[in-house]
């Protein structure tokens, strides 16, 4: 009954997946070979898009009046499958051809160049440069993330009042760009000094602070990279505080009970019961702080207005590629990034792909 | 709880010197903008304005920043809506719809939230071209819901795997089928987690820097392409980039301000297990 009902639902779509998939792929196929123009109005990207949607249209009718449920939860995921495949997987294998050829100039040029790209950048003065830079932010941007986030997030765990106040207040720098960030901490770290001082050296003076006068991100090397971190730290620290503020809040009260009880002081609890019992909050936020300043960009982008002290490996692959057209060097920048954060990223999402498999 | 509250006072003023320091900068921001040109002075930044509040910084400001304001708008919504729809359709399939190897297109799938985009950035513009989408919004916007498609599904994904089964179970003898069960079960009970798609998406495409700076053209340059441009232009006075900066920010401080707990919620998403 129900298979012949199926046959029927079939039979009468069937014109239709036919003429979907049929309209899809001639929308398709002429847009991709350049004639779509109408009016003056370039109709490939409507007409490939346009396309591709009546084509996987006809191919959901058909899926779903096979009546497999698995076949079409299938189709249903397929699209999004397909899009990272080619946008995240077959693009980095694209990104590590170019990266192995002599492409420099506008013209594509895929001569074969083995690891020459590789070699040239790691005894290039600026990629030097570029890779302490990193080391330098990434470290100093961990530790006082971890640090300062930890802290405010201990403070806010003594049920104070006002906690809600505080807490929207270290988290809403998060909510802001990082180049509307960089604009306004390049006026807070102003480095004049003498009578155009102004800025946080302004405060400092006049708190009579002037051991603390600074020339912030524009100290001589490596210092200034170091002051990079600020910004950064007053963007994401927030982030720090709610992830370990939320691990604290999952301890349960009975334990703490159980150790005051015992004789625990307050400190000894949170160094031997609590901390420990955080360290897997710890690892998200070092995955999580050490994925993003891995791959720092329009902070220093804004902030450092193309200092080269303050150069990174973001930077340094957009201007050599768009701007000086070497292509083949700026793919190898950008697969030493994506190897640098998939040696921190790759073994934490297999270990929590096996952790949830076996819950 | 039988803590000790002799410590709160000195809780108190740590927590207070830091909220000093995290508003400074905003602090700044705030009365720098209304200054007029006059009062903006090395010496006196840290002043409040003397004579008023002069809303025409907003106004030279908005002038150079209007129509990438209606850029990173027209770019912003469509973005956010058709992720939050792809995203809740692929978590539902991976949270209720498990098929062999399905875990492992979860973790595939995640990896690519954490790439640094300039890895795929040259095939990436190649492709566009290719496709007539360079250069303008709608490739944007497109290229955003692609790159988007893990965290999306990532967050859809843990909200349905925490409805419990049995619903779903009642609706299936009920006769529904995999799209009845979404469409009349699941979809109704899925407001809180497109309210934190939808948000994470919007401030993410609007505070991006990367693809914008690359994939577009000066017609079509969302704010924060512009904001960075103006701001590195000894042309345009201080108080004007202040009042560009805070235009630049204001619509994702006002969805953090109002809608703050979605917002927490799709951060928190994004630590995977947090």
């Amino acid at each position: 009954m129900t298979m012949l009902r199926k046959f029927e639902q079939l039979t009468t779509r069937l014109p239709l997946v036919i003429l979907a998939m049929l309209l899809g792929s001639a929308a398709m196929y002429l847009a991709s070979t350049g004639q779509a123009v109408l009016a003056g109005h370039d109709l490939t990207s409507a007409g490939l898009i346009g396309g591709a949607l009546l084509l996987y249209g006809g191919v959901i009718m058909l899926v779903s009046s096979l009546g497999s449920e698995l076949a079409l939860s299938v189709a249903l995921i397929l699209p999004s499958i397909v899009a990272v495949l080619i946008f995240v997987y077959a693009f980095i294998a694209w990104s590590v051809r170019v990266s192995l050829s002599n492409w420099k100039g506008l013209l594509p040029d895929y001569t074969w160049n083995g690891l020459n790209n590789y070699i040239e950048l790691f005894s290039d003065r600026r990629f030097q440069i570029d890779i302490r830079n990193t080391f330098v932010f990434t470290s100093l941007f961990l530790i006082a993330s971890l640090v300062i986030g930890l802290t405010l997030a201990i403070l806010l765990d003594q049920r104070l009042r006002g906690e809600s106040i505080f807490r929207g207040i270290f988290l809403f720098p998060m909510a802001v760009s990082f180049i509307v960030t960089g604009v306004i901490w390049g006026w807070l770290m102003n480095p004049a000094t003498g009578s155009r001082i102004t800025g946080i050296n302004l405060i400092f003076k006049s708190l009579g602070l002037d051991f603390l006068i600074s020339l912030w991100h524009s100290s001589p090397p490596p210092w200034g990279m170091a002051f990079t971190v600020i910004p950064a730290v007053w963007q994401l620290s927030g982030f720090t505080m709610a992830l370990y503020l939320g691990g604290l809040r999952s301890i349960s009260d009975d334990l703490r009970e159980a150790a005051r009880v015992d004789g625990a002081s307050e400190f000894q609890i949170y160094r031997y019961i609590i901390m420990p019992m955080l360290s897997p909050v710890t690892l998200s936020a070092v995955i999580i702080l050490g994925h993003m300043s891995l791959k720092i960009f329009d902070l220093i982008v804004a902030l450092g207005h193309q200092d080269l002290r303050l150069d990174v490996p973001g930077i340094y692959m957009w201007r050599t590629s768009f701007d000086a057209n070497n292509f083949g060097q700026g793919a190898a920048i950008g697969i030493l990034m994506l190897l640098s954060v998939a040696i921190l990223v790759v073994p934490y999402l297999i270990y929590s792909m096996k952790s949830e498999a076996e819950v | 709880m039988t803590r000790r509250r002799s410590l709160d006072p000195i809780f108190y003023v740590l927590l207070i010197a830091a909220a000093i320091v995290y508003l400074l900068p905003i602090y700044m921001l705030l009365i720098t903008s209304f200054k007029s040109f006059a009062e903006v002075d090395l010496k006196t930044m840290w002043n409040l304005p003397s004579n008023g509040l002069h809303i025409d910084n907003f106004r030279e400001a908005y002038k150079h920043l209007a129509p990438s304001l209606k850029n990173s708008l027209v770019m912003v919504i469509p973005e956010a809506l058709l992720s939050s729809l792809l995203g809740s359709v692929n978590g539902y399939i991976l949270a209720k719809w498990k098929f062999p190897g399905s875990n492992w297109i979860f973790t595939v799938i995640l990896f690519g939230m954490f790439i640094p985009y300039q890895s795929i950035l040259l095939p990436l513009v190649k492709f566009m071209q290719f496709i007539h989408l360079y250069g303008g919004i709608p490739g944007l916007v497109l290229v955003h819901i692609i790159y988007g498609i893990p965290i999306t599904t990532l967050i859809f994904r843990n909200y349905y795997a925490g409805i419990s089964t049995e619903i779903l179970e009642a609706g299936k003898i009920d006769g529904a089928g995999l799209i009845g069960l979404y469409r009349y079960i699941l979809l109704p009970l899925s407001a809180p987690s497109f309210a934190v798609v939808i948000i994470w998406q919007f401030t993410q495409a609007w505070n991006e820097f990367l693809f914008a700076v690359i994939l577009t053209n000066q017609s079509s340059w969302p704010v924060t392409v512009a904001l960075n441009n103006l701001a590195g232009s000894q042309l345009v006075a201080w108080n004007v980039q202040m009042a560009a900066s805070l235009l630049a920010a204001l619509p994702t401080l006002l969805v953090y301000i109002f809608l703050g707990r979605f917002f927490l919620r799709g951060l928190m998403a994004g630590a995977l297990k947090g």
